[in-house]
């Protein structure tokens, strides 16, 4: 019978059938995070129940921490107590912990494939949603809530209803300037925002065979803003070569003897899914969100859309958009002044997010009174830029260079947007209040894109900056 | 666990207009700066009510209100669970909307906050049933899958495993998955990546 990667994966880690339906499933790698373990740890502790696989617990520090001063006691004193608490949690139960003086530290999604601790045909859970990340070496990811961080600690386990399976196939091939996050963006567009509901999306065709293991990190990334809590590449020789040689990928003969594993779990030729969409991926132009979620986006060459060509149910929150964002229906996009430049986050702050940006970026100057930042996804990756010289590209043309951590992502600690900010940024989501003010605004773009927005103080398509061996 | 089982819920409603709302709508992301889960119900839709003071959450005349009623994809984005625990505190016990974000969805189920689907169009017209008479009982029936308001029945939907685990009382998962015993070893030796390949 031909299967699916979902099923497979499925099947093998199914303990039982629960009483309620649903899949008493083995969870292979547990990440967690300052921000949504400390109240399960506190559960476990009430419950006097330990944890119950610590070796498949990783700890590290992300959401909270700042990126620029990091000496303890950190000043922001709740920052320091989360810090304390996970820091305690991990070492009281034996969970590995990469802290601030690890080396390893970063962003749980950037660590996770880095590390090698992320690998096909594992089940992956996380506090936080955007785990289907992990899904682009070939495992079936998603991020869970805080009750389940608790259930996964004492059990290793969920109880889980298993999703419906849709194909989502890219055809094709990207024109120069485009990038994985103008896919994901262009599929969150055309699937919408709720599309994915119940349903793990499996990416395919030759745009995505042709990416690079770091496009499918953003590409799966952002999953959960299409709806889907799962999204997933099959592995494949790129999966292959980007984990052999990394610190927990099966060393020597065993990695052989695991890539024959890992083939195996991929999906079958005429494996079964509930539905397949197709997007045409030599169409997709750099994307720009205009609006309050991250289905509400433009070609970089488009016009913002009027709310009455939307359907109807969505008008709403297009004139929400609208008015929250300060922008015309019929306006142009590209142009929009931008008070911000955010390069970061979980979906695009690794090493090779970072050369693109700091390719468009070399030798320029940064717009009068931009503030723009950029924050590397872990301390390896900050490591890998400064070796290659890209924190002084980026300095000098104008960027703060900063340390790893979520930071301008969702703004728990000092970077923040001010007001009514405008800001350029290649995080996930553009939600009202997302970037730390109230009333800050949130343009979704590619590094290459937020890159050139900070240098003209506006959205500028970046293929006119692009030299014609650069780029795709 | 000893849970008390969600066959039904029935109070007050309170519509919250709107779709897509976000949970860093719910909740902004700087009250979950805590290692407790105290007082987030003084934070529910912070922002958007400072912004806004016409939101029913302000309103005098949703108060003690426990039924809210949502729009499309009500609870997308961040799985921060303080977005539902924040909205348990400030009393709200089962949520109707027309479709919900799945993480959202489940961390509701684990907090026994059933959420029940019904058509968009119920969605507007109970919506609009609630704003013109706070006062009224909407019950929320978890084990016939229906919403009943005065003597109109709405056919809802909540999938077959949350909806088992909140009519049995088996929401808080911990324990039934405990109940598995050395299974779960023998599952995860099973795996090569963790027995060593």
């Amino acid at each position: 019978m031909p299967s699916s990667l979902l099923e497979k994966v499925w099947n093998a880690h199914t303990v039982r059938t629960l009483p309620s339906g649903q899949t008493q499933l083995l969870i292979g790698l547990h990440l967690i995070h300052e921000v949504t373990s400390p109240q399960a740890f506190q559960a476990l502790r009430e419950l006097e129940v330990p944890v119950r696989m610590p070796a498949r617990t990783f700890a590290t520090l992300d959401h909270i921490i700042p990126t620029t001063a990091q000496q303890r006691p950190f000043a922001d004193e709740i920052a320091e107590e989360m810090t304390v608490h996970l820091t305690r949690n991990a070492q009281q139960s034996g969970v590995p912990f990469f802290g601030l003086d690890s080396g390893k530290q970063g962003i749980v999604h950037v660590i996770g494939p880095e590390l090698g601790l992320t690998q096909p045909g594992m089940t992956i859970a996380c506090g936080d949603s955007h785990t289907a990340t992990h899904g682009a070496v070939g495992a079936i990811a998603f991020g869970i809530g805080t009750s389940q961080v608790r259930d996964v600690l004492a059990t290793q386990c969920l109880a889980m209803a298993k999703p419906k399976l849709r194909q989502v196939r890219v055809d094709g091939a990207l024109a120069r300037g485009v990038y994985a996050k103008d896919v994901i963006l262009a599929i969150i567009r055309t699937l919408g925002v709720n599309g994915g509901v119940g349903y793990a999306y499996e990416y395919a065709g030759p745009v995505i065979d042709r990416m690079t293991m770091e496009e499918r990190l953003t590409l799966c990334n952002m999953s959960i803003e299409g709806g889907a809590r799962f999204g997933y590449v099959n592995p494949d020789q790129v999966t292959f070569d980007y984990l052999r040689g990394r610190q927990y990928a099966p060393p020597g003969p065993a990695f052989d003897r695991a890539v024959t594993w890992w083939k195996g779990m991929a999906s079958d030729p005429d494996a079964k899914y509930d539905d397949v969409k197709r997007l045409d991926g030599s169409a997709i132009t750099p994307m720009v969100t205009w609006g309050i979620n991250p289905g509400q986006s433009v070609g970089v060459g488009e016009r913002i859309p009027n709310p009455e060509s939307a359907p109807e149910q969505e008008r709403a929150t297009y004139r929400e958009g609208l008015a929250h964002m300060g922008f015309e229906a019929g306006q142009p996009i590209a142009g929009a002044r931008i008070d911000v430049v955010f390069i970061g986050s979980c979906t695009n702050s690794r090493i090779s997010d970072l050369r693109v940006a700091a390719e468009v970026a070399r030798g320029n100057r940064v717009a009068k009174g931009v503030r723009a930042i950029v924050v590397p996804g872990s301390q390896q990756v900050a490591k890998a830029a400064e070796a290659e010289g890209l924190h002084e590209v980026f300095r000098e043309a104008g960027f703060e260079w900063r340390n790893a951590g979520c930071s301008m992502c969702l703004g728990m600690n000092d970077d923040k947007l001010r007001g009514r900010e405008m800001s350029a940024s290649t995080s996930n989501r553009n939600f009202i209040g997302r970037q730390g003010s109230p009333t800050g605004r949130t343009l979704l773009m590619s590094p290459a894109m937020a890159a050139a927005a900070a240098l003209h103080g506006a959205v500028t398509d970046v293929r006119e900056m692009l030299q014609p061996t650069s780029g795709r | 666990m000893t849970e008390s089982a969600r066959r039904q819920v029935a109070g007050r409603g309170i519509p919250v207009p709107g779709n897509d709302i976000d949970t860093d709508r719910i909740i902004p992301a700087r009250f979950l700066k805590t290692v407790t889960n105290e007082g987030l119900g003084l934070h529910a839709f912070e922002d958007a009510r400072k912004h806004d003071p016409e939101h029913p959450f302000n309103q005098k005349a949703y108060e003690g209100a426990s039924v809210l009623v949502a729009g499309i994809n009500f609870g997308c984005g961040s799985s921060r669970e303080h977005a539902p625990e924040s909205l348990k505190q400030w009393g709200i016990k089962a949520i109707v909307g027309a479709s919900f974000g799945e993480i959202f969805f489940g961390n509701c189920t684990m907090l026994g906050i059933p959420c029940v689907s019904i058509d968009n169009e119920d969605v507007l017209w109970l919506q609009k049933t609630v704003g013109r008479d706070p006062r009224q009982s909407v019950t929320v029936d978890v084990e016939k899958q229906e919403v009943r308001v005065g003597d109109r029945v709405i056919k809802g939907r909540i999938p077959d495993g949350a909806r088992n685990q909140l009519v049995s009382g088996a929401w808080n998962a911990t324990g039934v998955l405990l109940e598995a015993g050395d299974a779960i070893e023998a599952t995860a030796k099973r795996l090569p990546y963790v027995s060593g390949f």
